[in-house]
C-alpha cells in the first residue's frame, strides 16, 4: 500500500490553525493527493486546546492520525507540541513556534507556565524552532504568523515544490496575497537545505 | 472536478440533489453545519426549530404535503424527536423523509455517547451509514429513493468523524422533483388506535421487504480480499478495519443497517475462516449476527466505550502497539475550555456564587462552564430544558422536608426556547417556589451563533418578530419578573436577593450579548459599541487575587510581583473585574 504521510497541527483556539491546515490540503489535493482532513468543533472554542490533522497519499482511509503516528507536528504554541507530542512518530520531525499562551490555570496564578518545554521536545524527536509571530510581525503583518508556520512544514515535508502561490491565491483576498506568499517563503527558509 | 468536503457540507449538498425541498433542525454539534449549508441553497426552505421534535414534526407535515423534506439533528436530539419517529414509522412519509442523526462517539461537545442505530431499530425505520463525504452525497440521494419507495423514513447516522472530516466529493446536478399531490388518506396519516393496530402488521411486513433490499443494494457491498479475516463493519469504522488490514481481510461494508442483511452477512461468513465485527460503540451489528445463529468476534475484543480508531482495533484484534514518546507530566498544564473575556455569564455566575445554601441546577451551553473552575458554582447538568424542571422537583423536596435550601435553575436563550418553557410552566401550574434564571445572550452560542426566536432573526438571515423572553414568562404566569445587565454586580445581587427572599416562581433575566457575536443593528442600539478595555494601577493592587476569582482569561497573576495585570488585547472592557476590586486599582483607559 502506498505511503500515507500524517500531519498534525495543533494550537489554541482562534491561532488560525484550521485556515493553516486548509491551505495545506488544498495544495495537496491540487497535486493529486488524495486528501483527508479533521477537525473537532464545539467547546474547543472556548479557550480550549484544538488540534486539526491531516492525511495524504495514494489512497487515504481514515480520516483520524493515530498516537505515534504523526510525520510532522506542527504546534502554534509551545506548550501545546508538548500536549500533542505522543501522536509524533518518534521518527518524525516537530516544528514549533516559540510563543506562549498561558492557560486558565496559570492565568489564575494556580500554576506556572512550564520551563525548558522547548528543550524537552527537542530531546525528544527532531524539531525546528521558529518565531512565527516575530517574523510576521518583520513581513509587517502579525496575522500571517499561521502562514509563515505553514511555510516551514512544507520544507519541512519536503513539499516546496508544489504549487504553493495558486493556492495562496485562491485563498486569501487579493491584498494580502504578496504578504502571504512572503510569509510562506520566510517560514520555508526556517528550514535548512 | 471534486471539491473538498466535510460530511456536514456533503449532507446538504446530497439534499440539493436529491430535490429536498424542505429542511429543519435544532442546532446542536456535531450536526450544526447541515442546515447551514443547505440555506445556501435557495432551493430549500431552511428553518431553524425551537427544538428537535418540532422540527421532525414540522419536516413530517412537508413530507406529508408531497415534498421531499430533511430533518438533521445530534444524537440527544433524536431522544426529544422521539415521540413523532416512533410513530412515523406506522405512517410511513409521502415526500421522501430522511432524518440525520449526527452521533458524537468519544462525547466531544455531548453529554452522553449513544448509538442511535439503536433508535432505528426500535422505531423500525431505515438506517443508511455513510463512512466519508462522499458517500454521505450519495446516501442522501439513495435515501430518498428508499424513502419513497419502502414508504418509510430513514435514519441516516453519522458520527463527530464523518460529520467533522472533509474529502473529496464528485458533485451532481439537482434533479427537481414535482410535489407529490396530495390525497386525504386518514387510514394512513391519523394514527388513532383503530388505525394504528392495522398500521403495524404493515410496518413489519415492510421490513420484511427492506430485509431483502438490503441484501440486494449495492450500498452492502463485498470487497474480497484475503479470506482468512472477514470484517462486518460501517460507519467510519471502515476507514478505520481498512486502514489497519488494508488487504490482508475481506469486507463486508454495510451502508444499509437496518434492517441488517442477514442472508449476505451469512454467505460472507462462510466464505472466511474468522468473522469479525467492527463497529464503533454498541454491538448492534454483532448481536444480531450472533441471534442468527453466527459465529462471530466483536465487543469481546474492541470496546464499547469511547471512540473508536485505527489503533483501538489493531491492539484489539492483531495486539499490534505503536512506540510513542513520553511526555513529562511536569512540562505540561491543563488548558480547559473557560468563559471568554467579557463573557456576560461571568457576572451572573459570580454573583450568584456567594449566595449560600442554595443549589443551582444548570442546563445545556456555554454557562455549563459555570460548573468549572473559579466559578464551580453549578450542581447539575443533564438534558435540554432540564435546569428549570429538575430545580423544581428538587425545591419541592427540599421544602418539604424544611430544609430551608432555595434552588436557582440557570437556562440560556436558546435552550429555554427549546423546552425550559414547558419546564416553566410545570413551575407555576404546580405553584413552585423556585428562582428562574434565563440567561439572554442574544443568540445560541456554544454551537457556533445560530439565530434563535428570541434574537430576531431567522436562519438565512430574514428579519422577524423577536419572541421576547420578559412577554412570555409574564403570560406563563410569573408575577415576579427581574431584567438586569449581567455585566452590573450589584443589580444581579439585589436580583438574586429579591427572587431569593420571594415565596413563588421568580423569572430573572439577563440581557447582554455574547461577546464573540457580531452586533445586529438592534444590538448596537441597544447595548452600545465597543467599550473602553480595563487596567490595572499597579500601586494600588494588594495583590488579592479576587478579580482572578472571576476566571476571566484577560486577567494574569504576575506571581513575581504579585499583581494583576489585564491583557489589553483580550479585555473587552465588561468591567466585571473593575466592581470585584475592594481596591479600586482597576480602572477604565481614559480616566
Amino acid at each position: 500500500m502506498a505511503e500515507i504521510k500524517n500531519i498534525l497541527f495543533a494550537g489554541v483556539g482562534g491561532q488560525g490553525i484550521i485556515l493553516a491546515s486548509k491551505i495545506l490540503a488544498a495544495g495537496l489535493i491540487n497535486a493529486g493527493y488524495d486528501v483527508k482532513m479533521s477537525e473537532v468543533h464545539g467547546m474547543a472554542q472556548r479557550g480550549g486546546s484544538v488540534t486539526t490533522q491531516v492525511r495524504y497519499g495514494e489512497k487515504v482511509y481514515s480520516p483520524i492520525i493515530g498516537k505515534g503516528q504523526a510525520d510532522l507536528l506542527v504546534s502554534f504554541e509551545s506548550m501545546e507540541a508538548m500536549r500533542w507530542l505522543d501522536y509524533m512518530n518518534p521518527n518524525g520531525k516537530v516544528v514549533v513556534n516559540d510563543h506562549e499562551l498561558w492557560s486558565a490555570p496559570i492565568l489564575m496564578g494556580s500554576a506556572d507556565y512550564p520551563e525548558g518545554i522547548l528543550d524537552a521536545i527537542r530531546e525528544r524527536a527532531e524539531t525546528v524552532v521558529i518565531k512565527a509571530g516575530e517574523i510576521a510581525a518583520e513581513l509587517g503583518n502579525p496575522r500571517t504568523m499561521n502562514v509563515v508556520l505553514v511555510g516551514t512544514l512544507i520544507k519541512a515535508m519536503g513539499l516546496e515544490s508544489l504549487d504553493w502561490e495558486t493556492v495562496i491565491r485562491d485563498t486569501v483576498k487579493p491584498q494580502f496575497v504578496e504578504i502571504n506568499l512572503k510569509a510562506l517563503k520566510a517560514g520555508m527558509d526556517q528550514v535548512k537545505g | 472536478m471534486k471539491t473538498f468536503m466535510t460530511g456536514n457540507e456533503a449532507v446538504a449538498r446530497g439534499a440539493f440533489e436529491a430535490g429536498v425541498v424542505y429542511a429543519s433542525a435544532y442546532p446542536g454539534t456535531p450536526s450544526t453545519e447541515i442546515l447551514e449549508n443547505t440555506a445556501q441553497y435557495p432551493e430549500i426552505i431552511s428553518e431553524w426549530a425551537p427544538n428537535e421534535k418540532v422540527a421532525l414534526e414540522a419536516v413530517l407535515g412537508a413530507s406529508i404535503a408531497g415534498g421531499r423534506a430533511l430533518a438533521a439533528m445530534k444524537h440527544v436530539g433524536v431522544n426529544v424527536a422521539a415521540d413523532p419517529l416512533m410513530t412515523i414509522s406506522y405512517t410511513g412519509v409521502t415526500g421522501g423523509l430522511v432524518l440525520i442523526s449526527a452521533d458524537d462517539p468519544g462525547c466531544h461537545s455531548s453529554q452522553n455517547e449513544q448509538d442511535n442505530r439503536i433508535l432505528a431499530k426500535f422505531a423500525k425505520i431505515a438506517c443508511i451509514e455513510p463512512s466519508d463525504s462522499q458517500e454521505c452525497l450519495d446516501y442522501m440521494k439513495a435515501a430518498y429513493e428508499i424513502s419513497e419507495q419502502f414508504d418509510v423514513a430513514v435514519m441516516m447516522r453519522m458520527t463527530t468523524r464523518v460529520c467533522h472530516s472533509k474529502s473529496l466529493v464528485e458533485v451532481g446536478e439537482r434533479v427537481e422533483k414535482d410535489l407529490i399531490p396530495y390525497v386525504k388518506r386518514p387510514e394512513k396519516y391519523i394514527a388513532a388506535p383503530a388505525h394504528a393496530k392495522k398500521l403495524h402488521p404493515v410496518v413489519e411486513a415492510k421490513l420484511v421487504e427492506m430485509e431483502k433490499f438490503s441484501n440486494e443494494t449495492s450500498l452492502n457491498r463485498i470487497e474480497w480480499a484475503d479470506k482468512k479475516v472477514g470484517i462486518v463493519t460501517s460507519g467510519v469504522a471502515y476507514q478505520y478495519a481498512k486502514e489497519v488490514f488494508g488487504d490482508n481481510a475481506s469486507y463486508l461494508k454495510l451502508g444499509f443497517t437496518n434492517p441488517l442483511p442477514m442472508d449476505k452477512i451469512r454467505d460472507f461468513a462462510s466464505q472466511v475462516e474468522t468473522l469479525y465485527v467492527v463497529e464503533e460503540l454498541e454491538p448492534f451489528m454483532e448481536e444480531q449476527i450472533k441471534a442468527a445463529g453466527i459465529d462471530c468476534v466483536g465487543k469481546a475484543l474492541i470496546p464499547n466505550v469511547g471512540e473508536l480508531n485505527p489503533d483501538i482495533i489493531a491492539k484489539s484484534l492483531l495486539g499490534e502497539v505503536r512506540p510513542l514518546l513520553e511526555i513529562p507530566q511536569d512540562k505540561l498544564v491543563g488548558r480547559p475550555p473557560t468563559l471568554c473575556a467579557g463573557c456576560p455569564h461571568r457576572g451572573f455566575f459570580y454573583a450568584l456564587k456567594k449566595k449560600k445554601n442554595v443549589m443551582v441546577t444548570g442546563d445545556i451551553g456555554c454557562y455549563t462552564l459555570g460548573a468549572s473552575e473559579p466559578l464551580n458554582t453549578t450542581d447539575t447538568v443533564i438534558d435540554m430544558g432540564a435546569s428549570i424542571s429538575m430545580g423544581h422537583g428538587a425545591q419541592r423536596v427540599l421544602d418539604k422536608a424544611g430544609k430551608g435550601m432555595k434552588v436557582v435553575s440557570v437556562i440560556g436563550d436558546s435552550t429555554f426556547f427549546h423546552s425550559g418553557m414547558t419546564s416553566l410552566v410545570d413551575v407555576v401550574y404546580n405553584r413552585g417556589n423556585t428562582v428562574n434564571v434565563i440567561l439572554d445572550n442574544r443568540i445560541t452560542g456554544m454551537t457556533g451563533h445560530q439565530e434563535n426566536p428570541g434574537t430576531g432573526y431567522t436562519l438565512t438571515g430574514q428579519k422577524v418578530k423577536e419572541i421576547e423572553i420578559d412577554k412570555v414568562v409574564r403570560a406563563l404566569g410569573v408575577d415576579l419578573v427581574i431584567n438586569v445587565n449581567p455585566l452590573d454586580l450589584d443589580s444581579v445581587t439585589k436580583a438574586l436577593d429579591a427572587a431569593l427572599a420571594y415565596e413563588g416562581p421568580s423569572v430573572i433575566i439577563t440581557r447582554w450579548p455574547c461577546v464573540l457575536k457580531k452586533f445586529s443593528p438592534e444590538d448596537i442600539k441597544e447595548f452600545g459599541e465597543k467599550k473602553p478595555v480595563c487596567y490595572v494601577v499597579e500601586e494600588e493592587c494588594r495583590g488579592c487575587r479576587l478579580c482572578n476569582k472571576t476566571g476571566c482569561p484577560a486577567i494574569v497573576f504576575d506571581k513575581t510581583k504579585k499583581k494583576s495585570y489585564i491583557d489589553p488585547n483580550a479585555c473587552v472592557g465588561c468591567e466585571v473585574c473593575l466592581q470585584v476590586c475592594p481596591f479600586k486599582a482597576i480602572k477604565k483607559a481614559g480616566e
